[in-house]
């Protein structure tokens, strides 16, 4: 019971922390909806051929865009987060004190999931309000279940990611080299069609994005039958939940890196009396 | 129960280097024990064992009867750590951080007595990443008292204060060891050490070469230094230096005695030069400070390793 309560505690901290970054707000939240409005004004909304069938641009965009904002709020941010929190030493501190590390980290992973929840949703309801978009209650449990299970995955891969990048610096470009790149042979930024080369489809679908944003995109298509579940894609995504979670189990460190820590250190402790 | 901390044989390697050498020493509850030395000399990774941040190479490491190395949250729930290098969250507000690490502690020191102790009242509201040096040094040290733990270790409390906030922090840890909690210090500050400590342990290359009340340790230079000019006219000293018990280093014509017998040492020089209407120019008798013990200690060390940062991976 008291560690729910800290744990509830820990994801509010947690969530404040988010929302006084700017910086990490503006590209988990506005970003994607930048650029679902971008889109839909560039391509118009006719409908044209998509994996879905023949829907409209915001049809397509909408759950590709949404499944974006899922991933960079939990990938993105919690491997940048916790790698700056290394960094810092926040991550020692908290070990030096009695808050179990699984409250610490499942914090910050609840909060990037809600904070993902919040994306999702902000996608969704501009996508229905100002496009019309597809929704039908007989497949919102499909939604739900996948946006779960998807975003469970890039938390996973997200502290995988802190694992592996030992600073801040190199945090941040591996977010963005790896999911940026992925979006756009995932059917999120582009639509994929039958003309698609063979490779770049494979290489799609080996990673996640892909799956998330299909499995997501059927829930929301207006031509696929209720209940809408695509056990397969949710199948690959828990592959890479668990691989996640195994390469955090491995090399997760609450240790400052060597280097920059002590140089940091260096520059200010002053010449002993 | 034993003392709150127990020390025995330490010893950690890193590779092919041992930072910690056979190290051994207790503090007992209410008692302010420093460790002492150059950056480089062991105190930080003998300090992060006891946290149960390092493991040990060998030899035996008990805090509050508990071998850190396989303690959990309730060992952590009874120790307090200031260390130098561990960041808070910038985007927190002090009362905020001190409000959520307290949380995590079975007995919690209310948010607002820790903001008066450490004198944050005025930033209580602040975002620690608008804090000075100085003011984060003393969040730090709130957070390391927020649990009120019984043993409390200080990695450089004060470096970065100012002169007067430097006696607050002291004032403070003064104030610790008399709630009866033990607290370890390391410092490379030697008046720090000598104004806090009860018991001072001197590391080098990680070995205690020196143990004891700061008073032992300066005795160990001997009870008093006393230093003069000789007169230009006083040709040859021979006569003057020959009875003299202390040892005699004399640079140009400064001459330095250090003495265990300063009242005859003293009356045979002064007696000397009385006789032959001399004037002893400069002439002092003073107390050894704990720096020349230290320096004598860890030789040139202390100088070479300054400002380094500690070596210890």
């Amino acid at each position: 019971m008291r560690a729910m309560r800290l744990l509830w505690r820990r994801t509010r901290i947690q969530n404040r922390i988010f929302w006084r970054t700017p910086v990490a707000a503006f590209f988990t939240l506005v970003f994607p909806i930048l650029m679902m409005v971008l889109f839909t004004a560039i391509f118009g909304n006719d409908p044209f051929d998509t994996v879905y069938g023949r829907v409209s641009s915001s049809q397509f965009y909408t759950p590709g865009l949404a499944v974006f904002a899922a991933a960079s709020s939990t990938y993105t941010n919690i491997g940048i987060n916790l790698a700056s929190r290394r960094e810092l030493g926040i991550l020692k501190r908290v070990r030096g004190t009695p808050l179990p590390p699984w409250i610490y980290l499942g914090g910050v992973v609840l909060s990037a999931v809600w904070i993902a929840a919040l994306g999702v949703a902000a996608m969704v309801v501009l996508g229905v309000a100002a496009y019309g978009v597809n929704v039908e209650a007989a497949k919102v449990p499909a939604m739900l279940v996948t946006f779960a299970v998807g975003a469970a995955s890039f938390a996973a891969l997200g502290l995988a990611l802190s694992s592996v990048a030992r600073s801040v610096n190199m945090a941040v470009p591996i977010a963005n080299a790896t999911l940026l790149p992925l979006a756009f042979i995932s059917n999120i930024f582009v639509p994929f069609g039958t003309d698609t080369p063979a490779w770049l489809d494979l290489l799609g679908n080996i990673f996640p994005l892909k799956h998330f944003g299909l499995a997501f995109g059927e829930a929301m298509n207006p031509f696929s039958d209720a209940p809408a579940f695509e056990w397969h894609r949710l199948g690959v995504l828990l592959i890479w939940l668990a691989a996640g979670a195994a390469v955090a189990a491995w090399r997760f460190s609450w240790e400052p890196p060597v280097i920059a820590g002590r140089s940091s250190r260096r520059r200010r402790r002053p010449v002993p009396a | 129960m034993g003392p709150a901390v127990a020390v025995s044989e330490l010893v950690k390697d890193y590779g092919a280097v041992r930072a910690v050498d056979g190290v051994s020493f207790e503090v007992e509850r209410g008692e302010v024990f420093a460790l002492l030395g150059p950056n480089g000399a062991g105190k930080s990774t003998i300090v992060e064992i006891l946290e149960g941040h390092r493991t040990r190479t060998a030899g035996t490491a008990l805090v509050l009867d508990t071998d850190p190395a396989s303690a959990g949250a309730s060992f952590r729930d009874r120790i307090g750590i200031v260390l130098q290098s561990s960041g808070i969250d910038p985007e927190l507000t002090v009362r905020e951080a001190i409000d959520f690490y307290g949380a995590a502690y079975s007995r919690p020191v209310p948010t607002g007595e820790l903001i008066e102790l450490v004198e944050l009242d005025e930033k209580a509201d602040a975002r620690i990443s608008t804090l000075s040096g100085g003011q984060k040094r003393r969040i730090d040290m709130a957070l390391g008292l927020v649990g009120d733990p019984d043993v409390v270790f200080l990695d450089e409390p004060t470096t970065g204060f100012d002169p007067v906030a430097r006696r607050r922090g002291w004032e403070l840890v003064e104030r610790l060891a008399s709630e009866q909690r033990a607290v370890l210090l390391t410092t490379h500050y030697l008046d720090e050490a000598e104004t806090l400590a009860d018991r001072v342990a001197v590391l080098a290359k990680g070995r205690i070469v020196a143990e004891g009340t700061p008073a032992e340790l300066r005795a160990r230079a001997g009870s008093a230094l006393i230093r003069f000019t000789v007169p230009d006219r006083a040709e040859p000293v021979a006569d003057l230096l020959a009875p003299i018990s202390g040892d005699i280093v004399g640079r140009d014509r400064q001459v330095e005695i250090t003495t265990d017998a300063p009242t005859a040492d003293l009356a045979h020089l002064t007696g000397w030069a009385a006789q032959r209407g001399f004037e002893l120019e400069g002439l002092t008798v003073s107390t050894p400070s704990l720096e020349d013990v230290y320096l004598s200690l860890v030789g040139d060390d202390g100088d070479t390793a300054a400002g380094e940062g500690d070596s210890e991976p």
